[in-house]
């Protein structure tokens, strides 16, 4: 543990990419397998579930420091974030005692995982007996394990740049068996690192091929010249794998599909062995994409019903062949791609699997005017990609452009403020937004990017001297900013208070120059946005 | 019913019946000043009162002719009815808590304080009282200093990080007082000479002619213009961060000795390489065992941050409330 809380801290105060890079590196370099396997499980994302909820750590917190519930939850608010506090007020251990040398793996496979579920009295003692063995470095990382909360904010792609730095494995390989997750383990890890591991899963997906965003105005240079035009479906991007007589269906989060969509299962029961499609996954109307949160919907339910199936039916669009017969096509370039996967689903073998169709691509009018007609057509917008290029992983590369929408936007009051994490944990950053209904403010969405350094700590400022009331580390404020929202699109929401959401909100700017009473009504916006009711 | 000894107006915290004002923020006849930091000791009095060792900062201040008497610690000076008396309070060189006596009825205020050793200052000294007037700066539990000892190491061995590679340290630290304590502290590693910002050699030399062993110091104005700094430990206010004077040191290293170091997000967001815990403000053990050796019934605080000390002292059966003051808004802690 105290080798994996070191490289935390570490990362934490890195100040440039080389450098995380450099620490991460060394780390899975130095570290046990099994320590490594957690290691790489939680650098890329994944939480353990938390010991002990937050009520019950102040609890015990009070019971082990004699403080008071209203000192303790005074001092959270003011730090923001719940595994600091408990790190910062336990006296830190006495100097002459070192910090247990559990490893990593043994912590959380010996000493938390047997402590889910468990009583609270046992919780409490084991926890009790940890935070009295750590300093307070090393207690704060502990704490993230403990209450679920750790993030370290390096990312996916960095982590396996460094693993594959440190094992001397070609960054491509690495990020295709990486594809297929896996439970942490010593085993898992080594076959993952082994240079001279040469069998793949047989559900293994190719990492995906990602956009970037293209601002108004030219494409980039590329040594093709032809683009190849779609519609940006809203939908999830998905891998259809189908090798050896089964069939794997992969979002872009690593995870498996296949049986919350039999329809797509049994549709891909006709492709040729050894075949891989990249497309999108869609919730389907009469004649049309439906709405995303219709396939939410089916998303929630790891099992499928036969009526829900019928209520929302689905389509996989695909845009992309990347293996054929069993033979990788990546390499080849797009338009010949292209060309195989026309041939492939035509005649379609199902009509939940189809291609996305080409766009009208003559001129950069053309092109304009179809990304204006994108909203209508229940799109994000236009992909642009290069017919000469080859499949990419990643992003960086300069094939594939998204050419998205202007977002919608909304003037609302600010109403709730909470600290964000990490670096900005004592920093107001997660707001709540507001607008008018029938005289009175409700919420309408939660917004915490957009803003800069500068103004986000002017912005916490006005916070702290304008509070109304507190709930736990939420804070109300008396209304009197506005600002304007950026969303993708809203929907209908029944349980909200607004009966209303917004999809992907952010904030676009301050708007000091508008006083509450300019903020927007929520009947005319729901007239704006839902207009089938 | 009588007046209370001390209340609170749109001035400062007055005394009717001494009449005379403590370490007030607007226009008064008579100022008593707890110490030098901007905050406290404002231009525009009529009259200055404040602890001897602490004249010539003020003077710096404040102006060379300015009206500023000094009174030795423990030195009692009748104002009317009311006597006062100057005890040290461990913050900078001068500072001072403030005694007040109206027959037997005692308060204290403490200006700005600290329980830590420092070298450079009178350590604070306990003074019994009525009501105590304290302020409350860092007054969460989660702020428990360490040893500054452990701190001064640190601080050493990152300006040792830094030589090894060649590059300039740049240490923020607020200019009165904190500069002059990691000096001092500065002085048991080594004889190397550190750097120093413009706004923090002035006052430097006023600690020197006070007798404070500090370790050796140059005027970076007085350095070669094509001299980097690499290798040196550079000493700064935090206000020429990022500035033009800042550029100089090309490749540096930042840090900054602060309390608020001691929560990861303030950490974080400062954007400094380095942050080192060291305050010259009480810590939160340092408030209790102030209001307990104190022998107060009634407390209040000022300072800003007085929800939980003011929940916890109520809690042990003290009458606390908060008062609320501009004091604070100036000081990085
Ligand atoms: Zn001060
Ligand atoms: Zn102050």
């Amino acid at each position: 543990m105290n080798a994996f809380a070191a490289l935390l801290t570490a990362l934490e105060r890195a100040r440039s990419t080389g450098r995380k890079l450099e620490l991460l590196t060394a780390y899975f370099k130095g570290a046990p397998a099994g320590d490594a396997a957690w290691a790489l499980h939680l650098l890329t994302g994944r939480r353990p579930q938390r010991i002990a909820s937050g009520p019950e750590l102040r609890r015990w917190l009070g019971e082990a420091t004699g403080l008071s519930e209203a000192v303790l939850e005074a001092t959270y608010a003011h730090v923001g974030d719940l595994a600091e506090t408990l790190a910062l007020v336990l006296p830190p251990p006495p100097a002459d005692i070192t910090a247990p040398e559990t490893s990593l793996q043994a912590l959380l496979e010996e000493t938390l995982a047997p402590l889910r579920g468990a009583g609270a009295e046992t919780r409490k003692r084991a926890l009790l007996a940890l935070w009295r063995a750590y300093p307070q470095a090393p207690r704060l990382w502990l704490n993230k394990l403990i209450t679920g909360g750790l993030r370290v904010g390096v990312g996916e792609g960095l982590t396996l740049r460094a693993l594959g730095q440190a094992f001397g494995l070609d960054p491509a390989v690495l990020q295709h068996r990486w594809m297929i997750p896996q439970p942490p383990s010593a085993a898992a890890f080594e076959a993952l690192v082994n240079p001279d591991n040469a069998t793949l899963h047989w559900a293994a997906p190719y990492p995906f091929c990602l956009a970037q965003p293209l601002r108004d105005g030219a494409l980039p240079p590329h040594p093709s010249t032809a683009v190849l035009a779609e519609w940006k479906w809203d939908g999830v991007r998905c891998q259809l794998v189908r090798r050896e007589g089964n069939t794997a269906l992969w979002s872009r989060g690593r995870e498996r599909l296949e049986d919350r969509f039999p329809e797509l299962a049994a549709a891909a029961e006709g492709l040729p062995e050894g075949t891989v499609l990249d497309g999108e996954l869609l919730a389907w109307a009469e004649d049309g994409p439906g709405p995303f949160v219709e396939l939410s919907r089916r998303l929630q339910r790891k099992r499928v019903t036969a009526a829900l199936q019928r209520a929302v039916p689905v389509r996989f669009m695909a845009y992309d062949l990347l293996e054929l017969n069993g033979e990788d096509l990546r390499p080849q370039p797009l338009a010949q791609r292209r060309q195989c996967l026309e041939a492939l689903l035509t005649p379609s073998p199902a009509p939940a699997l189809t291609f996305s169709p080409r766009l009208d691509n003559t001129s950069w009018e053309s092109l304009t005017a179809l990304r204006a007609d994108a909203r209508s057509q229940a799109v994000e917008g236009l992909m642009l990609k290069h017919e000469g290029s080859a499949y990419e992983s990643g992003r960086r590369h300069q094939s594939w452009w998204k050419w998205k929408l202007d977002p919608e936007t909304v003037d609302a009051v600010l109403l709730y403020a909470q600290p964000g994490h990490g670096r900005r944990a004592n920093l107001y950053t997660d707001f709540t937004f507001a607008v008018w209904d029938r005289g009175a403010l409700v919420p309408l969405a939660k917004a915490y990017s957009g803003l800069d350094e500068a103004t986000l700590e002017r912005l916490d400022h006005w916070i702290r001297r304008n509070t109304k009331e507190r709930f736990g580390p939420v804070r109300s404020v008396t209304p009197t900013l506005v600002f304007e929202l950026a969303f993708d699109s809203a929907h209908a929401a029944p349980r909200r208070k607004a009966g209303m959401a917004l999809r992907f909100p952010r904030i676009h700017r301050w708007r000091e120059d508008l006083t509450i009473e300019d903020a927007d009504e929520l009947e005319t916006l729901k007239a704006r946005l839902l207009p089938h009711g | 019913m009588t007046t209370p000894l001390l209340t609170l107006t749109d001035r400062g915290l007055h005394c009717p019946d001494g009449d005379f004002t403590i370490d007030p923020w607007r226009k008064v006849d008579r100022a008593i000043i707890t110490h030098g930091h901007g905050d406290h000791a404002r231009n525009g009095m009529g009259h200055y009162w404040t602890a001897a060792p602490g004249v010539p900062i003020l003077r710096k201040r404040l102006g060379q002719y300015s009206p500023v008497e000094g009174v030795p610690y423990g030195e009692r000076r009748a104002f009317g009815p009311v006597t006062i008396s100057f005890h040290p309070a461990g913050h900078i060189l001068g500072s001072a808590q403030v005694r007040v006596q109206r027959g037997d009825e005692v308060w204290v205020v403490t200006g700005d304080f600290k329980r830590e050793p420092d070298p450079t200052c009178a350590p604070f000294e306990p003074v019994l009282c009525d009501v105590l007037v304290t302020e409350a700066t860092f007054a969460y539990p989660i702020y428990q200093w360490p040893h500054p000892d452990t701190v001064m190491e640190e601080i050493y061995a990152w300006w040792q990080r830094c030589a090894a590679e060649d590059r300039p340290a740049v240490l923020y630290t607020y200019a009165l007082g904190k500069a002059q304590r990691i000096l001092a502290g500065l002085n048991a590693f080594s004889r190397e000479p550190v750097w120093l910002h413009g706004a923090i050699d002035g006052l430097t030399r006023l600690y020197r002619d006070a007798g404070v062993t500090m370790i050796p110091t140059v005027p970076v104005s007085e350095m070669p213009r094509s001299d980097r700094g690499a290798g040196r430990l550079i000493l700064a206010p935090p206000s020429a961060a990022g500035s033009k004077w800042a550029k100089r040191f090309r490749g540096a290293s930042t840090g900054f000795a602060s309390g608020w170091m001691q929560v990861r997000g303030t950490r974080r967001r400062k954007g400094y390489d380095e942050g080192f815990v060291l305050s010259d403000h009480a810590d939160w053990p340092g408030l209790l065992r102030t209001v307990e050796d104190s022998g107060a019934k009634r407390v209040l605080a000022t300072h800003g941050h007085t929800d939980a000390l003011l929940a916890h002292l109520q809690g042990l059966g003290i009458e606390a409330q908060a008062l609320a003051t501009p004091y604070g808004d100036t000081e990085d802690g």
